[in-house]
């Protein structure tokens, strides 16, 4: 290309490349959500948007479908996992930036970032094999026993002790999504300006103080963003949790039994889903979990406006 | 000098079509991931024999009666029959029957977790189903102490397991349930996916092995290749004549050794009459247009014979594969049935002979 016509066009190309791909991200975001409303529209017109969100049945024989269970079932998990979650992740972050030696940094970093590499069917095994004979041994038995004994009330609300259900899934799906968590809160408490720090502590503050006061409500940006895509990972998982949380659609669900996420519904049943309600409903499902992320992503973004708009006024 | 060029050119193309076409046609087929294994060395030697490549999917017998409906594959497979509905689907549709031609047989048994127990256990349908229904929750229940005298069953807890997708091995399970209990038929029903009443739920046969594996008194459904392959204990079921039958290749072939088998081969085999056949067995089947025309895969008479001539292969000189890959091989009063059925097939008014 001539020298002339690079510097008169150069600019505007990509730009438009650019603006291009861009588009095309945004373009496959709503072809998907088409995609799904339109297969799932059946589900919804045959038991009405609501009554699809609230029904409690999901029973392919008689072809009722009502996607509470998962729904349900999806939103403990990740507000579980998030909750067991979030300290540790931050924990880290705070200790690999503030505390740990010049060393000990990177190799730590590159250990919690690896947990986010590793495929989640390998979590799934290692909670099949390792964890849920753990959790049923140490936790969920000696607990049934005690309740068993001392407060009978309590044996419904605790649901089979098998180590397969909703405890050994939020425990992995907790492991799954601190590396989300940690890795943005890492990236936020290091851009802390020093000499903010430097001041505290020339004021006499002690580390504890300098964390407290300057480091997490500086970094609480970073720190908030982390949760919003650790959560949106919890929400959407699908292998480790489809492997332990034992896959059951019956309410109500206990905290040692089984029950099931709406990913879980979808990966379990789609492949032999005939009828063309059940296809409908598993795909009607989909959107609904789209929604629910779109959902979480607007709720975190005014958070964050909100928090913003609090910097400014300081 | 470029028109010699140009010729010759041609002449190769014109040569290398000839070749492609000398070498016959390439079939597609999708469906149950059951019969897998046994369907990849029937195809694998089918085309070292006659030189038609054969690429079969195994997508899950949902999705290959999906694709054989939107007439991607020029051939279906499936665990369970197509339901009339969906014979009335593809009726309605296309205005032609879907012919079903078993290949296999293969059994479902009931495989269990329970630490000191050396012998099979025994169990019958009834107490399967209230096991299943959540009715009978420990083992050294009367009810199951009565059909194994003489063992030490432990009080352990049952726990339920069940496949949590869709397959062909809840609906065979799940149905011989069905047939057996009145109040399974009424509160769960039938089919390749169902709302239990209680239990965890595992996905596939490993996920059903891997979970009856790891709690103790557990009780689950797998396959009886699978069972027989992962070394997990299965139990002998009461048949209809009131003998205990262990699964195995001669007690399922039994099953469907009967004296007459209805035209459509799509007989449910579970609770079978057979004095020595197991209980819960059932076919595996192929599923093809009867009309080939009308199926849009299906090019040309040429494709319609290649599929034939598959199907005919399959249930006579494939038949030797099946047991050496844990399967079934079908009985002969079932090959007669469905040499009538291969015979039937057709390229609109043309019969594939």
């Amino acid at each position: 290309m001539p020298h002339w016509l690079y510097r008169k066009l150069g600019d505007r190309i990509f730009a438009w490349v650019v603006l291009l791909l861009a588009f095309g991200v945004v373009l496959a975001a709503l072809l998907v959500a088409w995609e799904l409303l339109r297969g799932g529209w059946l589900a919804f017109r045959t038991f009405g948007f609501w009554g699809f969100l609230t029904g409690r049945e999901w029973n392919a024989v008689s072809e009722r479908f009502g996607a509470w269970p998962p729904l349900l079932g999806t939103l403990l998990t990740s507000a579980a996992a998030l909750a067991l979650a979030f300290f540790p992740s931050l924990a880290a972050a705070i200790f690999s930036v503030e505390y740990a030696p010049r060393w000990l940094r990177e190799p730590l970093a590159f250990m919690v970032d690896l947990l986010a590499a590793l495929p989640s069917v390998v979590y799934g095994l290692w909670g099949i094999f390792v964890l849920a004979p753990l959790v049923r041994n140490v936790l969920e038995l000696p607990l049934f026993g005690w309740a068993a004994a001392q407060a009978p009330w309590l044996v419904p609300v605790l649901g089979p002790p098998t180590g397969i259900g909703l405890l050994s899934s939020v425990l992995v799906l907790a492991l799954m999504i601190v590396p989300y968590a940690s890795s943005l809160a890492r990236d936020a408490i290091a851009l802390v300006p020093r000499e903010q720090k430097e001041a505290m502590y020339a004021l006499g503050a002690t580390r504890w103080e300098v964390v407290r006061l300057v480091v997490v409500p500086y970094a609480r940006g970073g720190i908030f963003a982390g949760v919003v895509l650790a959560l949106a990972r919890a929400l959407g998982e699908t292998m480790a949790v489809t492997m332990l949380i034992g896959n059951s659609v019956q309410l109500p669900f206990t905290f040692f039994g089984p029950a099931a996420t709406m990913a879980s519904a979808i990966a379990n049943e789609f492949t032999e889903a005939t009828g063309d309600l059940h296809l409908s409903s598993l795909l009607a499902l989909g959107f609904v979990l789209l929604l629910i992320a779109l959902l979480t992503n607007l709720g975190a973004n005014l958070v964050l406006a909100h928090l913003r708009s609090r910097e400014v006024k300081r | 000098m470029l028109k010699t060029i140009a010729a010759r050119a041609l002449g190769i193309v014109a040569l290398a079509a000839g070749l492609a076409l000398a070498q016959g046609v390439a079939l597609t087929g999708a469906g149950a991931t059951f019969p897998y294994p046994l369907y990849a060395k029937y195809f694998d030697v089918y085309s070292q024999k006659k030189g038609v490549r054969v690429n079969y999917q195994s997508i899950g017998s949902g999705g290959g009666i999906r694709q054989l409906f939107e007439q991607t594959v020029q051939f279906g497979a499936s665990d369970a029959p197509l339901s009339d509905a969906e014979l009335k689907k593809f009726e309605d549709a296309y205005g032609t029957k879907i012919l079903h031609i078993p290949t296999a047989l293969g059994a479902v048994v009931p495989t269990y977790n329970l630490p000191g127990l050396t012998q099979p256990l025994k169990l019958s349908g009834p107490i399967l189903a209230d096991i299943f229904l959540g009715k009978v929750t420990r083992w050294n229940d009367p009810k199951i102490a009565a059909l194994n005298p003489g063992v030490n069953l432990p009080p352990l807890p049952i726990t339920v397991v069940h496949r949590s997708d869709g397959s062909g091995t809840t609906y065979i399970w799940t149905e011989y349930l069905a047939k057996v209990s009145p109040e399974w038929k009424a509160r769960v029903g039938f089919g390749k996916s169902v709302a239990w009443p209680v239990g965890l739920g595992g996905k596939g046969n490993e996920g059903v092995a891997g979970l009856v594996r790891q709690v103790p008194g557990a009780i689950g459904y797998n396959e009886l290749i699978y069972a027989i392959q992962s070394k997990i204990p299965y139990a002998a079921v009461k048949n209809r004549s009131g003998r205990f039958i262990l699964a195995s290749l001669e007690s399922v072939r039994e099953a469907a050794n009967l004296d007459r088998i209805s035209q459509d081969t799509r007989v449910s085999l579970t609770d079978t009459p057979a004095e020595n056949g197991y209980p819960i067995s059932s076919f595996t089947w192929l599923l093809v247009y009867q009309d080939m025309a009308k199926n849009r895969a299906v090019k040309d008479m040429r494709v319609a014979r290649a599929v034939r001539d598959l199907l005919w292969w399959v249930i006579h000189e494939g038949q030797q594969y099946n047991e050496r890959l844990h399967y079934a091989r079908l009985p002969e009063v079932v090959v007669r049935v469905s040499e009538k059925n291969i015979a039937s097939l057709r390229y609109g008014n043309q019969p594939l002979q």
